[in-house]
């Protein structure tokens, strides 16, 4: 019997009789009367900033201005390079701000998720210096179970919620931000 | 870094506490986990009702572990990724060898995996010549200095910043005396970026694969386990056998437990959802048994499956913060691991059920409602009559059952001389009196409530 | 109502003077009260330490003992929780079940089914309340800081009805003391440490007194303060609640 097989008919002859799968419900979930403020808490606390913008014209000026005074700058909120899809990681690892469009952020935990679609690459969220994710205010849900009821996570080969920028604790518990990922992540409610 | 089993926990931690000061800090360390948890906890009102779906869920996904297993493999195909079955640690080991061998791989990092941690994957490669990057700051601290880390969520728990510092400039030449942790973080960031940067391997633990979508998924905090998988060309993800949920929806009631019991935050940094394979890229998925089909099969013990591994039991015990991780001797300690590892190898594992005052506090922190200490007092009972103690014990138990048993022999013992001063198991079962090292001995009362009671009961 | 007194053995043999607090208050509280005077212990000893399978004898004295009673009242939160979950009799399956139904601890005695409202007890002093595991996350005689649920507790309930009492909790509401049956041998290192950093807490507060609802605590805390020679006094809820 080959291992697959082995493990299978042991996990057969051995798992107790079949319980029932809970239904979720929403209903007995917490909900924001204002989800925007609570979004901005949360993620604030854990480190990341949330800016409001009258009109997503000023990203775009912050993004120019940022590429003149020659940071290395991508951009997928706007346009996505086709080439950005075959960069290496010696290429990205040069990347000093990354601007991307997130699909929906979470009241709850101060998260926002990225489709594989809205990175370019999926490197790129994870090895640029400073992270700058674009989030329409309209698309905040109040919880996980919200956000999953909305998402198809099987629409494109990788999605992830972020929350915050990369950090450790790993050293006597003192929070360092800046571990491997982004050293800092801003998101832009518009 | 195998070196784990030299003494039993009760020793070990003898050891340990020697340094009280040192004792006194690693306990504060956890205990200010546990309140960053209790914090986070508390904001959330639904707590104890995603506890209870969480634990349903597991629950039934355990009594239908064969069905998802195969649906996850099933799905997980269609979406290019390769499946192996691994019956044990070393079936594990030899599969992921196979892999590297296959593709002449070399540059490989890792990303925490706790059951890697469990199969001794880096001792087992490192045999063959290979050597395998770690690449979660606590880990890479403890691989650096050749230890186990001693806590499945915090490796480097039991470190203080100047070991760290000591190690990185031994290592990696940071400035000496240097304690700052944002210093020695940067230094290790520095460090690391060369590494994934270069990786053509990454190696990353899985923390739920979803049956209905045949994906998986792995949180971190740093960043390491994406910079390591969207680099290299292959990526091997790591899974016991009960990391399977039915579907992508119950992320939302195990995402919301898992962060805030391991550290009080919201949710992990990175909740990264792996689907398939980036063009061009390789994904394999190994799922390991190793013991687990064998905890299914026991009644008692099959519901410490539902672990995340969040270490919410590890950072509220009270006996976990003031003995360590590494008294536990085991890749998993703390509360948890004294119920998985005795099915493991009792015999070797004996004593980790014993490490426990059954006080409680882990069942009511783990977020899968797992009956950890109910557990612990089960293992009890089955290690003895399996006869994994030692033979006085067993001896001084009898004697005690008979005395007990009879009432006109106990009150004669009461009486007959401070038999009870003796005899009681909490009271040492030998000469050298156990108890009496820090402690008095209660006083000798003039009369037991017995004989008070034959003679005022009628007043 | 007639009610079984269960004083746990090391309680009669060590601590006479708190089963005997717990006879006097039920008495006045207007129980009809009996100590059955052929019990022994509840078994507990020998189960924690994994001998479950040798207390057949100690299970089926216990029934004997306690079987006519329509409640069984006992001065120790963990002999009580170890009756409720694991008293057997495979001879009379119904009488065991009783008993585990009808056995209580004697603060949730007093607050659930004699609801008393007014104690005559006289105690000005300041006292710690030490919560022991098995009476709190057993017996639920209080709410526990690990779950998110109401707040409650039981054993307060009674002392604040007691004159003169200033009552304080440590830092950590209800860590373990390190006492757990045969752990306070076995791991005696971790156990005396536990029991030490209690007390700490407690001397933080400049307590007169520590008190608990089990006297298997009191013992392993009592013998930590006496070795170091502290003015601070361990003393069981029943004598504080008794006290005029
Ligand atoms: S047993 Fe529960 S508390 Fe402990 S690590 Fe597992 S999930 Fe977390």
């Amino acid at each position: 019997m080959s291992s697959r097989e082995k493990i299978l008919a042991t996990c057969t002859a051995n798992k107790p009789a079949l319980v029932d799968l809970p239904q979720l419900s929403d209903e007995h979930l917490t909900h924001y009367d204002d989800k925007i403020a609570q979004f901005k808490f949360v993620l604030e606390s854990i480190g990341g900033k949330v800016v409001a913008l009258e009109n997503i014209e000023q990203v775009k000026e912050e993004i120019a201005t940022h590429k003149q005074s020659g940071e290395l700058v991508v951009d997928t909120v706007f346009s996505i390079d086709d080439a950005l899809k075959t960069q290496t990681s010696f290429d990205l690892e040069r990347v000093d701000r990354a601007y991307l469009q997130a699909t929906l952020g979470v009241a709850e935990n101060g998260s926002v998720w990225l489709y594989e679609a809205q990175m370019g690459n999926r490197l790129l969220p994870f090895i640029c210096q400073h992270l700058f994710i674009v989030l329409a205010k309209a698309t905040l849900v109040d919880n996980m179970y919200q956000a999953y009821q909305k998402l198809n996570i099987t629409e494109t080969g990788f999605g992830v919620f972020i929350a915050g920028p990369s950090k450790t604790a790993d050293i006597e518990q003192s929070l360092v931000i800046g571990a491997h990922g982004a050293r800092s992540l801003t998101v832009y409610l518009v | 870094m195998s070196n784990l089993k030299t003494l039993d926990h009760a020793a070990a931690a003898e050891i340990f506490i020697k340094d009280e000061a040192r004792t006194d800090w690693h306990d504060d360390t956890l205990w200010f986990v546990r309140q960053k948890r209790d914090k986070a906890v508390n904001g959330i009102a639904e707590w104890e009702q995603l506890r209870e779906w969480a634990s349903q869920i597991k629950n039934h996904t355990l009594s239908n572990l064969d069905n998802y297993l195969t649906a996850f493999e099933k799905q997980a195909e269609a979406n290019g990724i390769k499946i192996h079955w691994a019956a044990d640690a070393l079936e594990h080991n030899q599969l992921m060898h196979k892999i590297l061998k296959a593709h002449n791989i070399s540059r490989i990092v890792k990303s925490k995996s706790m059951l890697t941690e469990e199969c001794h994957l880096n001792d087992y490669l490192k045999k063959q010549g290979i050597e395998v990057v770690d690449t979660d700051l606590g880990e890479r601290i403890v691989q650096l200095r050749d230890e186990a880390p001693s806590h499945i969520v915090l490796p480097a728990i039991h470190l203080k910043k100047q070991d760290v510092s000591e190690t990185f400039h031994e290592h990696l030449h940071t400035e000496e005396g240097n304690n700052d942790p944002q210093y020695l973080t940067e230094a290790a960031r520095q460090h690391l970026r060369d590494h994934f940067i270069q990786s053509e391997l990454a190696i990353t633990g899985v923390n739920f694969a979803i049956a209905e979508t045949g994906g998986f998924v792995v949180c971190t905090n740093e960043g390491n386990a994406d910079m390591g998988a969207h680099t290299a060309k292959i990526h091997v993800a790591c899974m016991g056998i009960e990391k399977i949920i039915p579907k992508a929806e119950h992320l939302g009631v195990f995402l919301r437990l898992l962060a805030r019991s391991a550290t009080g935050q919201p949710i992990t940094t990175y909740s990264s959802h792996f689907q398939k394979p980036r063009p061009g890229q390789e994904m394999h998925i190994i799922i390991v048994d190793n013991g687990r089909t064998k905890q299914l099969g026991r009644a008692d013990f099959r519901n410490s499956l539902k672990c995340i591994r969040c270490a919410a039991c590890f950072n509220t015990c009270p006996v976990y913060r003031r003995s360590g991780g590494h008294s536990y001797h085991t890749a998993v300690a703390g509360p948890i691991g004294s119920i998985l590892n005795p099915n493991l190898d009792m015999k070797a594992n004996a004593d980790l059920p014993f490490a426990s005052t059954l006080c409680g506090s882990c069942s009511n922190v783990c977020p899968v409602k797992i009956d950890i200490h109910e557990q612990l007092w089960k293992w009890r009972q089955v290690i003895v009559e399996e006869g994994y103690v030692k033979p006085e014990k067993k001896i001084a138990m009898k004697g005690m059952a008979w005395i007990f048993s009879n009432p006109k022999i106990y009150r004669w013992a009461g009486k007959s001389g401070r038999w009870f001063l003796r005899t009681m198991p909490f009271l040492g079962n030998n000469k050298l009196n156990v108890w009496y090292k820090q402690r008095e001995m209660p006083e000798a009362p003039k009369q037991s409530f017995h004989d008070w009671y034959q003679q005022n009961k009628n007043k | 109502m007639k009610v079984g007194l269960f004083i746990p053995c090391y309680i009669d043999q060590f601590y006479p003077q708190v089963g005997i607090a717990t006879y006097q208050l039920l008495k006045k509280l207007g129980c009809d009260v009996d100590y059955p005077e052929n019990q022994t212990c509840c078994g507990q000893p020998m189960a924690n330490s994994g001998f479950s399978a040798l207390t057949g004898g100690c299970d089926k004295n216990f029934v004997a003992n306690f079987d006519a009673y329509d409640y069984i009242v006992a001065p120790s939160g963990s002999c009580v929780l170890h009756i409720k979950e694991h008293l057997k009799d495979d001879k009379n399956p119904t009488k065991a079940q009783k008993i585990r139904n009808t056995i209580y601890e004697l603060t949730e005695f007093l607050v659930d089914i004699l609801k008393v409202e007014h104690l005559t007890s006289n105690f000005p002093h300041k006292v710690g309340f030490h919560t022991s595991c098995h009476g709190q996350r057993g017996l639920h005689l209080s709410s526990m800081t690990e779950r998110v649920l109401p707040q409650f507790s039981k054993p307060e309930q009674l002392l604040q009805k007691v004159k003169g009492l200033q009552l304080c909790y440590p830092e950590r509401k209800d860590e373990c003391c390190g006492f757990g049956g045969t752990f306070c041998v076995f791991e005696e290192a971790v156990s005396v440490k536990m029991g030490k950093d209690r007390i700490e807490e407690h001397q933080k507060n400049e307590v007169d007194y520590i008190t608990a609802g089990d006297v298997s605590c009191l013992m392993h805390l009592e013998g930590i303060l006496k070795r170091q020679g502290s003015k601070v006094k361990a003393i069981h809820l029943a004598e504080i609640l008794n006290h005029e």
